[in-house]
């Protein structure tokens, strides 16, 4: 198929817009553009003017920098939500993975990245200022880190450990172990050896569930 | 550990061959160029989901085909394990035991255990120490999966490092905490490495010197010596006093990374001063205290590959070899060499159940005995 004589320039434009999207190709581009215009006009303006609206008035919270719709995210607004205990992710994606876990009681402070020198992230990059500024002003008791378990993860865990150590703050990480309902027999040696080595009371396990 | 039997569809010069094997020695014979050592990759191929001599997938295809499959029925423990390979052009490669895919290529990596023995070895000694880490890298982490993950990580962190260094260069600007945390990292991963290498070579060394001797007629005093920067220094101090030399470099100098295995006959490097009938027994020696190796963590004898290995060796070599290798705590064994009359009068003797595999041009197979 030859995309690049198309017999509309409009057709390609938009053709070229949607392709730039992750794992779009110039095919499904087309397909998704030909979608649109067999949808009525009203439907299509409200699909246009949402990307644009979102674009122009999404914000970051100013206190954990996740995506909100006002300066200050509905988590971090929460007065019921225990605003001493700072889960340190990557990006808003995480926050909604632990979300809907509905598990966590705490706050979020979300990195926007982490350290990885080829993709030329070093620690400036990061918001960890702010994350500084609570922790020195006495209001935080914990931070969870819950980073990937990447080498680049690790990585950053460790730099944030440095800077926290000598702070009065308990600093924990996620718990690295069996998936639930997994069999033994088919879990990866790596991830089962850490649970042995990090296994817990079988107490623990009662009162959790 | 066996295998059975093997069924090849165009794979590398095959476009189609089934093979019943001996449970103790099977012998490939044939002119050269018709196929006898792609049948060893075969099964190493079976065994590690990739080729000892090709690294390139597509390549092991038969070149005007699409795609090769490879099928060995093996049976470990006294319990049947059949291994279905597929490798296509444009698609990934899979991997099935027993008819279920594998999630990870590196699951499957450990559970059939090989050594082969080929001429292509002869690069450990010719090459670059890239290849003698390579080599200890690859025999550690078919038993030692923490090694394997451990040594990912301290190569991305080098990686990592090394970028970082490159960045401080372009920019002018030096920051010691980024540097730190690289640091921090690769000194807990490369504590791991050092000390797996470390008890392999010292358990590899007497079992390897002892399969010399008995190959060679004990004339020769041959050494194999694990070198490390880290032996001489903590790592720490190492990274430290190096920093700034690194700088300049722009990449670390200090490290696993610049790990060695030093082979000598007679205290002199093997490469300068070893004979060529020398330095393959030096590899034979070698590879058998590998199969040794993995065979006391493994709890199961290796099926053992044996390459063109006659060539270059005197006749009083090439007995011991096989008077070795079909000793009892050898499993099965597969051969290939030019000559059905050597092959033949070797094996006749020994009342060692055998097979004989006549290869010819076009990849023809034919059983020749029994």
């Amino acid at each position: 198929m030859d995309l690049e004589n198309f017999s509309s320039k409009l057709l390609q434009e938009a053709v070229d817009e949607f392709a730039k999207l992750p794992g779009i190709g110039k095919k499904t581009a087309l397909r998704l553009v030909l979608h649109l215009l067999n949808r009525d006009q009203e439907e299509v303006n409200q699909f246009g003017n949402t990307i644009i609206k979102l674009r122009n008035e999404i914000q970051r919270c100013r206190s954990c920098h996740v995506i909100s719709d006002g300066e200050l995210c509905p988590i971090c607004a929460d007065n019921n939500r225990d605003h001493s205990t700072v889960c340190v992710v990557e990006n808003s994606r995480d926050v909604m993975a632990i979300e809907s876990t509905h598990q966590y009681p705490g706050i979020y402070h979300v990195l926007g990245g982490i350290i990885s020198p080829m993709d030329g992230m070093g620690p400036g990059d990061l918001n960890i200022q702010s994350l500084e500024e609570k922790v020195e002003a006495g209001q935080v008791n914990e931070i969870i880190l819950a980073l990937s378990t990447t080498m680049e993860g690790d990585t950053t865990n460790f730099f944030l450990y440095k800077k926290f150590r000598n702070h009065p703050v308990r600093i924990t990480t996620l718990a690295r172990g069996v998936a639930i309902g997994d069999d033994l027999e088919y879990a990866d040696e790596l991830t089962l050896g850490k649970s042995i080595q990090n296994r817990t009371l079988f107490e623990n396990t009662l009162s959790s569930q | 550990m066996l295998l059975k039997s093997l069924f090849l569809t165009h794979f590398k010069n095959y476009r189609q061959a089934e093979m019943e094997f001996s449970r103790k020695v099977n012998c490939l014979v044939g002119p050269n160029g018709v196929g006898k050592t792609n049948v060893l990759d075969a099964i190493y191929y079976l065994s590690m989901c990739k080729s000892y001599l090709n690294a390139v997938d597509q390549q092991n295809i038969h070149y005007d085909e699409e795609f090769a499959v490879l099928q060995g029925r093996f049976e470990r423990l006294s319990k049947k394990e059949s291994i279905y390979c597929s490798i296509h052009r444009s698609k990934k490669k899979q991997i099935k035991r027993n008819k279920k895919d594998y999630q990870k290529l590196s699951e499957h990596i450990g559970l059939l255990p090989v050594v082969m023995i080929s001429p292509v070895d002869s690069v450990l000694i010719s090459g670059g120490s890239e290849e003698r880490r390579k080599y200890m890298d690859r025999v550690i982490s078919q038993y030692d999966k923490d090694y394997l993950d451990k040594l990912i990580r301290y190569n991305r962190a080098l990686t990592q490092r090394n970028r970082l260094l490159k960045e401080f260069a372009r920019s002018g600007y030096f920051d010691t905490d980024s540097i730190d945390i690289w640091d921090e990292q690769m000194i807990q991963l490369a504590a791991t490495i050092h000390q797996k290498r470390r008890s392999f070579t010292d358990e590899l060394i007497p079992v390897f010197q002892r399969y010399y001797h008995t190959i060679s007629g004990a004339r020769e005093n041959v050494g194999l010596a694990y070198r490390s920067q880290l032996h001489e220094d903590d790592f720490r101090k190492l990274l430290t006093q190096a920093i700034e030399k690194d700088r300049v470099l722009q990449h670390t100098t200090v490290g696993t990374h610049k790990d060695d295995l030093e082979l000598t006959i007679d205290g002199h490097p093997i490469k300068k001063a070893g004979s060529q009938g020398q330095q393959k027994t030096f590899l034979v020696a070698l590879k058998l205290a590998q199969f040794e190796f993995i065979q006391k963590v493994k709890k199961i004898p290796p099926i053992l590959l044996l390459d063109d290995i006659f060539d270059k060796f005197d006749h009083q070599r090439v007995d011991q070899i096989i008077q070795l290798v079909s000793d009892q705590h050898f499993g099965q064994i597969f051969l290939t060499d030019t000559s059905e009359q050597r092959v033949k009068e070797l094996l006749v003797d020994r009342q060692t159940d055998y097979r004989l595999f006549r290869v010819s041009t076009g990849g023809q197979v034919e059983q020749a005995n029994n």
